[in-house]
């Protein structure tokens, strides 16, 4: 196995780090403080290609792929999490499954000036009754000639305010199941579609989460990605792909707290000495050490097997579980490492604390990852490995 | 219009320089390597040129080991269309007159309108193989500039230079070699694309021996490298804000003799 990165991927970290030192860390206490959505810098990342990174160049991407995708991901959430939210969901939930599951013409409109950078995604799945079980759709979508008419209020959809357009998912065949959701690309401006709130959030609190309501809203039959009932299956190979996105998310959110609480122990002094020199305090820095690399080396395991077109749905819920409550952790520690300093916000590591939860509950929660990963164990697709 | 731009590779600013064993070279295990900064000023400059013109070709040159290459990757992804390589052992312990030799020779192959270099290298800040070129070559040269503009003919360059208190303007006949200043321009990160596509771009090597230059020994050699002594602690006053005032007064006026 190759755990080293290519020359492009290395150049990707370089750029994407480099940019987000520069033009991301310095505004990103401010923008969490005032919940804004921080259009210019994500208009920066749509011009350096950080928005459809792994989509080919045809369609507007980078042509990159997902270890690179992983890389930069990571390198742009330890300077604000709020903007890795926002260019996870372009990337892996939105312009993924349209590359895959979309006609020319809809890859054409809807694909290309997204992963361009020159308009913003969103994916649109939860609702108020359909969260963990998103199989429990209520929104539906009623064939009417040549058209569908959608009706149904749909929650949490990060970019949701912002987007020029959401891939939304909705029940064609209530009686079918799972089997009878499909999925819809919706421009925003369409009759019958409102965004009718945005949260007020503990974390990622730059990034947007909006409400969308959607009454007698009429798209016509062209709008449908895939087939009609193969709505679920594209939910579900975008969010395993999300994942390895939210768990470089992680990665990037807990090596910025580590990286804080290091600087700190070695200036702090307590008793005479920096706090560095606490045998507690260096246990601390060095399990936040080690547990960031472990699952750094997780998350880019899962990207390198999909980028070897190879299974990696398990792996990608192994690397999500463990960066999520790695974290969590290790940004407590971090905290903890920073005492009551920790605690006030013009230390930065309050930030990366709240920001941090996030991490374990959306692209479906710890549970169902363990729910996902312990399924797998038990159908026998995982003998020997 | 051919533009080339000389670049060098050398140690991230953010590292920690460890003496090697001889004693005249710098331990490069480790190291992060990068475009000296002045050089990405030039290359920004080269690729602006370029722009504004609709048309030409910039090209990157560096001497060094296999590992420049990295370097010459990352301009290419900034925009270069093509590299070229000066990598021969007969280099490998280069000073500046052989590095500028080496050089001159391949931008005379080259046949450029415009050579740009960076006002100097962050590593050994000799800041002399730009003018160095311009002599072997018999071109005019302008260093450290702060602005440039070139005919619309492109048969000559109009450079700007901070001086004290203002700013020297020179119209120079191409082809010339001018050298970036910090302040020309802000580099541009190389896109994503612009990465991806690096690797389809053409990086040519090039022997002592292509460019026609035999074995020389270097006319400058390295004595003795040394780290500089630890910085002394820092001093704090104590006590209250005008005592330690009239402290500090005293302190930088007898102490440090520095008022
Ligand atoms: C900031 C933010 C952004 C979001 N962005 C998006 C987005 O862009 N698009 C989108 O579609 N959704 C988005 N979501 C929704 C998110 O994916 C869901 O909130 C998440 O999947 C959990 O669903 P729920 O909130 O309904 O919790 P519930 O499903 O009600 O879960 C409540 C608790 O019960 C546990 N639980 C539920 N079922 C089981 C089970 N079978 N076994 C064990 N435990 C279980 C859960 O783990 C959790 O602890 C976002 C949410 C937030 C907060």
């Amino acid at each position: 196995m190759n755990v080293e990165l290519t020359d492009e991927q290395k150049m990707i970290q370089a750029v994407a780090r480099d940019f987000a030192e520069k033009e991301v860390r310095p505004i990103a206490e401010v923008i969490d403080r005032e919940a804004r959505f921080p259009r210019e810098t994500v208009r920066r990342m749509g011009e350096l290609g950080l928005m459809g990174i792994a989509v080919a160049e045809a369609w507007g991407g980078s042509g990159g792929d997902t270890v690179g995708y992983a890389v930069a991901l990571e390198e742009v959430s330890r300077a604000c999490a709020s903007h890795g939210a926002i260019m996870s969901v372009n990337n892996s939930l939105y312009c993924d499954p349209i590359a895959k599951f979309g006609s020319e013409e809809q890859r054409r409109r809807f694909l290309t000036p997204f992963a361009a950078g020159h308009k913003l995604g969103c994916f649109s799945l939860t609702e108020p009754e359909a969260g963990s079980d998103a199989t429990n759709q209520s929104t539906l979508a009623r064939r009417d000639g040549d058209a569908y008419v959608l009706d149904g209020r749909k929650i949490f959809v990060t970019n949701g305010r912002e987007a020029a357009a959401a891939l939304v998912f909705a029940q064609t065949d209530r009686a079918k199941g799972p089997r009878g959701i499909s999925a819809f690309l919706v421009e925003k401006g369409t009759p019958g579609f409102t965004v009718v709130k945005t949260e007020d959030k503990l974390g990622i609190r730059a990034s947007d989460t909006a409400e969308f309501l959607f009454e007698g809203c009429r798209v016509p039959a062209s709008a449908r990605l895939g087939e009609e009932g193969q709505g679920f299956k594209i939910a579900m190979m975008a969010i395993d792909g999300g994942r390895i996105g939210v768990a470089a998310q992680a990665v990037g959110i807990a090596a910025a707290a580590y990286e804080a609480a290091l600087g700190y122990a070695r200036e702090r002094k307590s008793f005479g000495v920096p706090i560095g020199r606490h045998q507690m305090v260096q246990w601390m820095l060095a399990d936040m050490a080690t547990a960031i690399e472990a699952a750094r080396l997780l998350t880019l395991r899962a990207a390198s097997l999909k980028d070897g077109a190879e299974p990696f749905g398990p792996q990608a819920a192994m690397a999500k579980l463990f960066a999520s409550e790695m974290a969590m952790r290790v940004t407590t520690d971090a905290v903890q490492v920073h005492g009551g300093y920790g605690f006030i916000k013009e230390y930065q590591v309050e930030r990366h604390f709240r920001d941090a939860k996030i991490t374990q509950i959306y692209e479906g929660t710890s549970q169902i990852q363990k729910l996902v990963i312990a399924r797998h164990l038990l159908s026998g697709a995982a003998a020997g490995s | 219009m051919k533009i080339l731009v000389m670049i060098k590779q050398v140690p991230d600013t953010a590292t920690q320089v460890k003496i090697g064993p001889d004693g005249k070279a710098i331990d490069t295990a480790g190291i992060t390597w990068i475009v000296s900064p002045y050089d990405e000023y030039a290359l920004e400059e080269g690729l602006r040129i370029k722009e504004k013109r609709g048309q030409g070709e910039v090209v990157a040159v560096a001497l060094g080991p296999d590992r420049v290459k990295e370097a010459l990757r990352s301009c290419l992804a900034m925009g270069a269309d093509r590299a070229i390589h000066l990598n021969d052992p007969a280099w490998e312990r280069a000073d500046t007159l052989m590095t500028a030799r080496a050089l001159a020779a391949a931008i005379k192959q080259e046949a450029p309108a415009l050579a740009l270099f960076g006002r100097q290298a962050i590593d050994d800040d000799m800041g002399a193989v730009g003018a160095a070129v311009a002599e072997l070559l018999g071109w005019p040269c302008a260093s450290w500039i702060m602005e440039e503009s070139v005919d619309e003919a492109g048969k000559a360059i109009r450079v700007g230079r901070q001086v004290e208190g203002g700013l020297e303007l020179f119209d120079l006949p191409l082809p010339a070699v001018v050298s970036a200043q910090k302040g020309l321009n802000e580099p541009r990160y190389p896109t994503l694309k612009g990465i991806m596509g690096a690797k389809k771009k053409e990086i040519k090597d090039v022997k002592a021996a292509d460019l026609g230059l035999t074995a020389e020994a270097p006319a400058l050699s390295v004595i003795k490298l040394e780290t500089l002594p630890p910085r002394p602690p820092g001093r704090i006053i104590q006590g209250e804000a005008a005592d330690a005032a009239k402290e500090l007064v005293r302190a930088l006026r007898e102490d440090a003799k520095a008022i």
